[in-house]
């Protein structure tokens, strides 16, 4: 540590008296400071610096029933986000046509599979469907929405509902009871 | 020394004068990340939380609000509540408890409440049941404070069927817009907002 006491000031002088010390005018600040630091140290570790983000949500209106054109399944990717953090797609083919089911997880394998197949069909053409399943868990379905935003697909529905086809599809390829 | 004594406690100035502090919560929750840069407000926002066991947690942000709400759902369902069980509800950012047990939560002391584990707020799939909870709180926050926003806030581990019937409820009351409260991450290389 500094040393901030410099000496008092006394002396000898000439004529040999001995006059009593002067009492230094500065003050030790070293404890003052460190309190102040830990302090702050107190304080930067209670606040909450990063506020969290958040991503909005838009689901269909369900009092309004809208006559929608069906989608041919040429241009849809279907994602089942299954259990243990994988994904399951079919592509190009309706459940009930024997499409082939594709694994991955969740990332970059995911993200190259999404480009490929919207590159596939082309622009605005394309639509993802997103199915989650009993087994998977909110974060997975928060990594889907956000790989959505990452590739900038603009078309895609969460839909919670499985059809019978698709329930048997996933039994039978990838042993997913749903 | 004397500068840095100064800087020092010009920096702990700043901290204190800027602090948040952490609230309670009635359980933690572990978001999940996204890219999304969207902060959440500050204010007017109701959060309803959904723990990794798929328990449903409600809040709102504001201490006057949050007795408007519960003047509101007590008179709906027909109970009363003190001042100072009022007093109490007022300093709880978020409670996931079953209407009927919430009175007897109130009077508990402080060091109590803590301990308990809170069930959760009642919920189904249909999202207007008889059961339902989360309903009433949803329609009775709103009444109270018609500017609320939403906000969802599920922990990583929370299984689908839950949230979906989360989803239900505020479906159900034509609610179609709300914002997931997510942590956040890095964009990867290269990549650009629109």
């Amino acid at each position: 540590m500094a040393e901030i006491n410099t000496g008092g000031g006394g002396g000898k002088h000439d004529g040999g008296k001995v006059r009593s010390k002067k009492a230094s005018t500065r003050v030790d600040m070293t404890p003052m400071v460190d309190l102040g630091f830990l302090l702050i140290t107190f304080f930067i570790l209670a606040t909450t610096l990063s506020k969290p983000s958040s991503m909005t949500l838009n689901v269909p209106d369900k009092t309004q029933k809208e006559e929608t054109e069906p989608i041919k399944a040429s241009n849809v990717m279907t994602i089942f986000l299954g259990k243990d953090n994988k994904a399951h797609y079919i592509f190009g083919k309706a459940a009930n046509e024997d499409p082939e089911v594709k694994t991955v997880g969740y990332g970059y394998e995911f993200r190259q599979a999404l480009t490929e197949n919207a590159k596939k069909v082309g622009g605005e053409k394309f639509v993802v469907v997103i199915k989650p399943t009993k087994q998977s868990t909110y974060k997975n379905m928060v990594d889907v929405l956000d790989e959505m935003a990452i590739t900038k697909l603009k078309r895609y529905a969460l839909v919670d509902q499985l059809t019978a086809d698709e329930k048997k599809l996933l039994k039978d390829k990838v042993k997913l009871d749903t | 020394m004397t500068a840095m004594c100064d800087v020092a406690f010009l920096l702990l100035t700043f901290f204190i004068l800027t602090a948040q502090f952490r609230s309670q919560d009635a359980a933690a929750i572990e978001t999940p990340s996204s890219i999304s840069g969207i902060k959440v407000p500050d204010s007017d926002i109701m959060t309803i939380g959904l723990g990794r066991d798929g328990k449903v947690y409600f809040g709102i942000d504001n201490a006057q609000n949050r007795i408007a709400m519960l003047d509101n759902i007590a008179a709906a369902k027909g109970i009363t509540f003190t001042n100072n069980e009022k007093k109490e509800f007022s300093l709880m950012s978020n409670f996931g408890l079953p209407i009927n047990q919430l009175k007897s939560f109130l009077n508990l002391p402080k060091e109590q409440q803590a301990k308990i584990k809170q069930p959760g707020i009642p919920t189904d799939s249909t999202g207007a049941g008889p059961t339902n909870e989360l309903k009433e709180w949803v329609y009775n926050s709103r009444k109270a404070n018609n500017n609320l926003r939403i906000a969802l806030k599920g922990d990583n581990l929370a299984k689908f069927p839950e949230f979906k019937n989360v989803l239900a409820t505020l479906q159900a009351q034509n609610i179609n817009k709300f914002n997931l409260i997510t942590g956040t991450e890095a964009p990867p290389a290269g990549w650009k907002a629109d």
